[in-house]
C-alpha cells in the first residue's frame, strides 16, 4: 500500500480506490473541485479524506460530547484544547493513538506516537510539561507480546526522555483481543500564559509561509492511509509507513519554536504530522479562510528526487510551519540558525480560499483549503447490537458461589499483569526531570506543581474496556466518571478531558454500535461531571483478521489544585487512622478483574452508575482534602476493595485491620467490583466532622477499620478472620509478575 | 556564589539546576549558551543533564567539541569549580576533564528512581559540608551511567580520593543490589586529581526540596557556596 510506486496516479485505472478512497467519495471531489483531480491533488484528498484526517464516520456522534464551558478557551478543532486554570494560565491537553504504527515497529511507533501529540501541544505556544500514555496488549505470557511491550515502553522512554518532559503516569492493560493490535495511546500535558495563545490559522494575505525543522525524506508517505484500515498479515510490508522520530531535533525544535512564540515572531503555527505538509497548508489556510501559495522546490530534501506528491503527503518528523509577517522573517531566522536548524521560506499567504502547489515554477496542484481539509463526507453508518452483548449479560454471576481462600484470591489478583505494580514500565521513564513532579506514577494520578502560580495540576488517563466492551454505554460513563474521580481523590477539580477513542472497523455495523454506545455514554457522564471534552482522536479499523480489540474509549483528564502543598497520596501514612469506604455499596462481578483471573470470563453486568451520587463523592471527597481532613484517598477500580486495601497497605508501608459487617457475601464485597467508591483513611479526631459533611451530601461512608501499623493485612468478616497476609507477601505478588522485563 | 548553567543544544536539566540555584539557594545564576567564549566572573560552572545532541555518537561527545567547552577548560585548568550532573558528567569525561567513560546500565535500559549514595572524599569544595561516610538520597535517570575505567586508572582513583560517591543501600553498604548501572567499584561520582571538577551520575538538583521527596543533594550546593564565601573572604582579607 505504501509502495511509493504503487500510489503513482498514472498507474492504475481508478486509482483512488487504490489511495482508500471510495467511488462515490471520488464524484464528491470532481463535483467539490468543479473538474477532474490530477493525480497530486488526488493524493492530496486522498490523505485529507482518509478516516484517520476526516472523521469521517465519527464526526456526528462526536458533536454529542460537551465541549463548552467557563473554563474552556479551545475546545476541539485546534491542535489540541485549552483551559484556562486562573492566574492568566492556560492547560494545553491532548491524546492521541499511534496504534497501527506500533503494531509494526513498536519502538518507533511509540517513539513518534510522544513527538506527535508533543508538537500539538507547543504548537499552540504551550511549554509541554508531562507525557501519560495508555497502554493494550495480548497476555505477556508470550514472546511476541514481550517484544511489542519492551519495544513500546523503550520507545516512549526513548523520546520523552530526551526531550526532557516527565512522563509522569500511565495504565497498562492485557487482553487477548490486543495481541496483534496493541493500543499506544500518548498524552502531553503544557502550561502557558494565555496572551501567548497561537492558532493553527493561515492569516493576513501576504504573510510568509515558512517551513523550519527536519528536511522531509519518503517515511510515512500515506501513513494516515494506512492507519485507516484493517491490520493484516501483509501488514509488516507497511513498515515503510512507519515514521522514523528524532527526538533530539525534537527537543530544540520546542526550544526554537517556544522562544520564537514567546518573541511574538509568528502569527500562526502548525506541526506537521498525520498527512504531513498537505495537512498543515490546507488546515491553516481553512481555519483563517485564506488561500496560499507555495513552491515545492523550497523544501529542504532529506534526498533527492521526491516527487511533489511524496512531498506533500510525507510523514517525515519534526516539522512545523510557521505563519510569519515578512518584517518579522530575518528575527525567526536568526533563532532557527542558532539551533542549527533548516528553515525555509515556501510561499505567502493569499486572497481567495485556494492552496496552489508549485513545483519549481509549474502549478501541480490548485485546490480549495476547505474541500480538502473539510469537505470530506460525514458517515451515519449502520448500527446494530451485536449478539454477544445479550449473551454475556445474561451470564448467571449469581452460580459462581467461590468458596476458595480469600487470601490466595487477593495475592493472585495482585500478581495478574493488569493490576501488578508497573514500576517495570515507569522506572524508564524520566518522571522527575523539570522539578516539578510532586507524585509520581503509581498513584490515581500524578500530581504536578506550577511555579508560576503556586497551584498544581492533577493528571490521569483511565479506561476499562471490559466494561466496555459488556455494556459500551455504561462503559463509556465509567471510563469519564473513574477518571475524574482519580483527580478528585488528589484533591483536583475536573477542568477538562481529552479522549481518544479506540474501536474496530466503523463500517461493520456492530463495531459502531460500540462507538456510538460509547460515545452517547461519555458524553453523558461529561455534561453530569462538567468536565468538558476538549479535544480529542478517534482511532478505528482495529482489528486483525476480522478480530476487532474490545470498544476502549480512554479518558485522559486535568484537574486544578488551588494549592499546590494541598493534595492527597493513595497510601496509609499514619498508625491509627481510621478507615472508611467512601461511597455505595453496590458492587458486581460483571467484568471483574476477579472473574477474568479466577473463572477466565469476561462475562455479566459490570455495575451500574449513578452519576449524580458521583458527582456528590468527587465533590466531598474535594472539600475533605481541601480542609485537610483526611490522610490518604484511594479510587476502588479492578479487584475491589481488597486490592484496593492492599495498595494502600503498600502504598504507604503500613498494615491495617479491617472488618466488614457479617451476613454479607464475602468474597463478592471484597473483589466485586463498582464505581463511585473509595477507600479513606483519617485522624479519629477528624471523623465526626468528616462524617457530617458526608451525611450532609448524602454520601454513603462505612468505617472499616483501621492503620495499625504492623507489617500486614488483616481482613476479618465479623468475628471470623478472611485473611492475615504479610505485607511482604502482598509486596511480592505486587511485583513478582514482570520480573522477566527486568533482566 | 555565582554559577553559570551551560546550556547545549540538548541539555534538559538546565532548568532544574538553574531553579534551584535561583529560587531554593538564593544565589546568582546565569545561563550560558554553548557557544560561549569566555566565563569570566563566575564561581561555579554545572553542566546540566540531558541528551546533548541526542547522544547520538556517544553520550556527551558531541557536546564535548562545543566551543565553550574550551572555556570549560580553561576555566577548569586555572582553578574553577567544574560540576557535572549525568550527562554533563559524560560530557566532562568525553572532554577528558574527568577520567573515565560512562557506558551503557547493564539492564541496558533507561533507570530512573531514587539511589543512596555515600560521600567517600568529604574534603573537597563540593563536599567538605557533609560528615565522613554521610549518605545521601538522590535519584538517577539514565541509561548510560556505567563508570569504567581500567583497573590501573581505578586503582590510581582510589588511592588519590578521586572517588567522591558511591552507591550504597540505605545502611550504607555498596553492596550489588544498590549499584543501578552496574558501574565498577559502585562508582556514582569522581574527581579530576586536583579535585575541582566533579561528575556524578545522580541528580543533587532533583533532590533540593521536601516536597520533591529529598534535600540531601543540598549538602552540595552549600558545600560549595561555603567554599566561594570562604575564598570570597579570602580575596578581600
Amino acid at each position: 500500500m505504501a509502495d511509493a510506486d504503487n500510489l503513482r496516479p498514472e498507474k492504475a485505472p481508478k486509482i483512488w480506490r487504490k489511495l482508500g478512497l471510495k467511488d462515490f467519495e471520488y464524484e464528491m471531489i470532481v463535483e467539490q473541485l468543479g473538474r477532474e483531480p490530477n493525480p497530486v491533488e488526488l493524493n492530496m484528498y486522498s490523505v485529507m479524506w482518509s478516516e484517520h484526517c476526516s472523521y469521517k464516520h465519527s464526526r456526528s456522534s462526536l458533536k454529542l460530547f460537551p465541549t463548552g464551558g467557563p473554563r474552556v478557551v479551545q475546545g476541539p478543532g485546534e491542535n489540541a484544547g485549552v483551559v484556562d486554570i486562573g492566574d492568566g494560565y492556560g492547560a494545553v491537553f491532548k491524546i492521541e493513538s499511534h496504534n497501527h504504527p506500533s503494531a509494526i515497529e513498536p519502538y518507533q511507533g511509540a517513539a513518534t506516537g510522544v513527538g506527535g501529540i508533543l508538537r500539538d501541544i507547543y504548537t499552540m505556544g504551550a511549554q509541554p510539561i508531562a507525557f501519560l500514555n495508555s497502554l493494550r496488549f495480548g497476555p505477556p505470557n508470550n514472546a511476541r507480546s514481550r517484544y511489542l511491550i519492551e519495544g513500546v515502553v523503550a520507545g516512549i522512554g526513548g523520546y520523552g526522555n530526551c526531550v526532557g518532559i516527565p512522563t509522569v503516569g500511565g495504565e497498562v492493560y492485557f487482553e487477548p483481543c490486543y495481541r496483534g493490535n496493541p493500543l499506544v495511546n500518548a498524552m502531553c500535558v503544557g502550561v502557558m500564559p494565555l496572551k501567548r495563545l497561537v492558532l493553527g490559522q493561515a492569516c493576513g494575505e501576504g504573510n510568509l509561509v515558512v517551513l523550519a525543522g527536519a528536511r522531509t525524506g519518503r517515511d510515512g508517505i500515506h501513513g494516515v492511509t494506512f492507519a485507516s484500515e484493517e491490520l493484516s498479515d501483509q501488514s509488516e510490508e507497511d513498515r515503510p509507513a512507519v515514521q522514523v522520530g528524532d527526538p533530539f531535533l525534537g527537543k530544540i525544535l520546542i526550544d526554537a519554536t517556544l522562544e520564537a512564540v514567546e518573541k511574538q515572531l509568528v502569527v500562526g503555527v502548525q506541526d506537521l504530522g498525520g498527512a504531513g505538509l498537505t495537512c498543515a497548508l490546507t488546515e491553516t489556510a481553512s481555519r483563517a479562510g485564506t488561500g496560499l501559495e507555495i513552491d515545492l522546490k523550497m523544501v529542504p530534501l532529506r534526498e533527492e528526487g521526491l516527487e511533489p506528491f511524496e512531498i506533500l503527503t510525507s510523514e517525515s518528523q519534526e516539522r512545523m510551519l510557521f505563519i510569519v509577517e515578512p518584517e518579522k522573517l530575518e528575527d525567526l531566522e536568526k533563532i532557527f540558525q542558532h539551533w542549527q536548524l533548516p528553515l525555509s521560506v515556501l510561499g505567502q499567504v493569499s486572497a481567495g480560499k485556494m492552496v496552489t502547489v508549485r513545483h519549481h515554477g509549474e502549478v501541480v496542484a490548485e485546490v480549495p483549503a476547505e474541500s480538502v481539509a473539510g469537505g470530506a463526507p460525514a458517515y451515519e453508518p449502520e448500527s446494530r447490537e451485536p449478539e454477544y452483548i445479550g449473551k454475556l449479560s445474561a451470564f448467571d454471576l449469581s452460580a459462581l458461589k467461590p468458596a476458595g481462600d480469600p487470601g490466595q484470591y487477593l495475592l493472585s489478583l495482585l500478581s495478574s499483569p493488569d493490576i501488578a505494580s508497573k514500576e517495570w514500565a515507569w522506572q524508564q521513564y524520566d518522571y522527575m526531570v523539570r522539578t516539578s513532579t510532586l507524585e509520581g506514577p503509581g498513584g490515581d494520578a500524578a500530581v504536578l506543581r506550577l511555579r508560576e502560580t503556586g497551584k498544581a495540576l492533577a493528571v490521569t488517563v483511565d479506561g476499562n474496556s471490559r466494561y466496555t466492551y459488556l455494556d459500551p454505554y455504561l462503559g463509556g460513563m465509567l471510563a469519564v466518571a473513574e477518571a475524574t474521580r482519580n483527580l478528585s481523590c488528589c484533591g483536583a477539580e475536573p477542568v477538562g478531558i481529552t479522549d481518544c477513542l479506540n474501536f474496530g472497523n466503523p463500517e461493520k455495523p456492530e463495531m459502531f454500535w460500540q462507538f456510538r454506545q460509547a460515545v452517547e455514554g461519555m458524553a453523558e457522564a461529561c455534561r453530569v461531571l462538567e468536565a468538558p471534552v476538549v479535544g480529542g482522536n478517534v482511532s478505528f479499523y482495529n482489528e486483525v483478521e476480522d478480530e476487532a480489540i474490545y470498544p476502549t474509549p480512554v479518558v485522559g483528564a486535568v484537574g486544578l489544585l488551588e494549592n499546590a502543598k494541598n493534595y492527597c497520596k493513595t497510601g496509609f501514612v499514619r498508625n491509627g487512622d481510621l478507615i472508611y469506604l467512601l461511597g455505595p455499596c453496590e458492587v458486581s462481578f460483571g467484568g471483574s478483574q476477579f472473574l477474568k483471573e479466577l473463572y477466565g470470563k469476561v462475562a455479566g453486568r459490570p455495575a451500574g452508575i449513578d452519576l449524580e451520587m458521583e458527582k456528590a463523592v468527587q465533590a466531598l471527597l474535594r472539600r475533605l482534602i481541601a480542609d485537610g481532613l483526611i490522610v490518604s484517598a484511594h479510587d476502588l477500580a479492578e479487584g475491589g476493595l481488597a486490592v484496593a486495601l492492599a495498595e494502600s497497605c503498600l502504598a504507604g508501608g503500613r498494615g491495617a485491620a479491617v472488618t466488614l459487617a457479617s451476613g454479607l457475601d464475602s468474597v463478592l464485597e471484597l473483589f466485586g467490583e463498582g464505581p463511585t467508591r473509595v477507600l479513606i483513611s483519617l485522624p479519629p479526631e477528624a471523623s465526626d466532622r468528616v462524617l457530617d459533611l458526608a451525611r450532609k451530601k448524602r454520601v454513603r461512608m462505612s468505617e472499616l477499620g483501621r492503620v495499625d501499623g504492623g507489617d500486614s493485612l488483616t481482613v476479618k468478616c465479623g468475628n471470623a478472620l478472611a485473611f492475615k497476609l504479610g505485607l511482604d507477601e502482598l509486596k511480592k505478588a505486587y511485583e513478582e509478575v514482570f520480573s522477566w522485563i527486568r533482566t | 556564589m555565582n554559577c553559570g548553567v551551560i546550556v547545549f543544544p540538548g541539555s534538559n536539566c538546565d532548568l532544574d539546576a538553574y531553579h534551584l540555584v535561583r529560587d531554593v539557594l538564593k544565589e546568582e545564576v546565569t545561563y550560558i549558551d554553548y557557544e560561549e567564549r569566555s566565563l569570566q566572573g563566575f564561581d561555579v560552572i554545572i553542566l546540566p543533564g540531558g541528551f546533548t545532541y541526542g547522544d547520538y555518537l556517544r553520550s556527551g561527545a558531541i557536546a564535548a567539541r562545543t566551543p565553550v567547552m574550551e572555556a570549560v577548560n580553561r576555566f577548569a585548568c586555572s582553578g574553577g569549580l567544574v560540576l557535572g550532573i549525568c550527562n554533563g558528567f559524560q560530557v566532562l569525561t568525553e572532554a577528558g576533564l574527568l577520567p573515565g567513560a560512562l557506558c551503557r546500565n547493564d539492564s541496558l535500559q533507561f533507570r530512573c528512581r531514587q539511589v543512596y549514595v555515600r560521600i567517600e572524599n568529604n574534603s573537597l569544595p563540593f563536599t567538605n559540608k557533609a560528615s565522613t561516610d554521610q549518605v545521601l538520597m538522590m535519584p538517577v535517570a539514565h541509561g548510560d551511567g556505567s563508570y569504567y575505567a581500567p583497573p590501573e586508572v581505578l586503582q590510581d582513583l582510589e588511592a588519590n580520593g578521586q572517588v567522591i560517591f558511591r552507591y550504597v543501600d540505605q545502611r550504607g553498604e555498596a553492596v550489588k543490589a544498590a549499584n543501578p548501572n552496574g558501574s565498577c567499584e559502585n562508582i556514582a561520582g569522581v574527581s579530576n586529581r586536583a579535585g575541582n571538577v566533579v561528575g556524578l551520575m545522580p541528580h543533587p538538583e532533583r533532590a533540593g526540596e521536601a516536597v520533591l521527596g529529598s534535600t540531601d543533594g543540598l549538602v552540595i550546593f552549600e558545600s560549595l557556596r561555603g567554599y566561594c564565601k570562604g575564598r570570597e573572604v579570602l580575596k578581600s582579607g
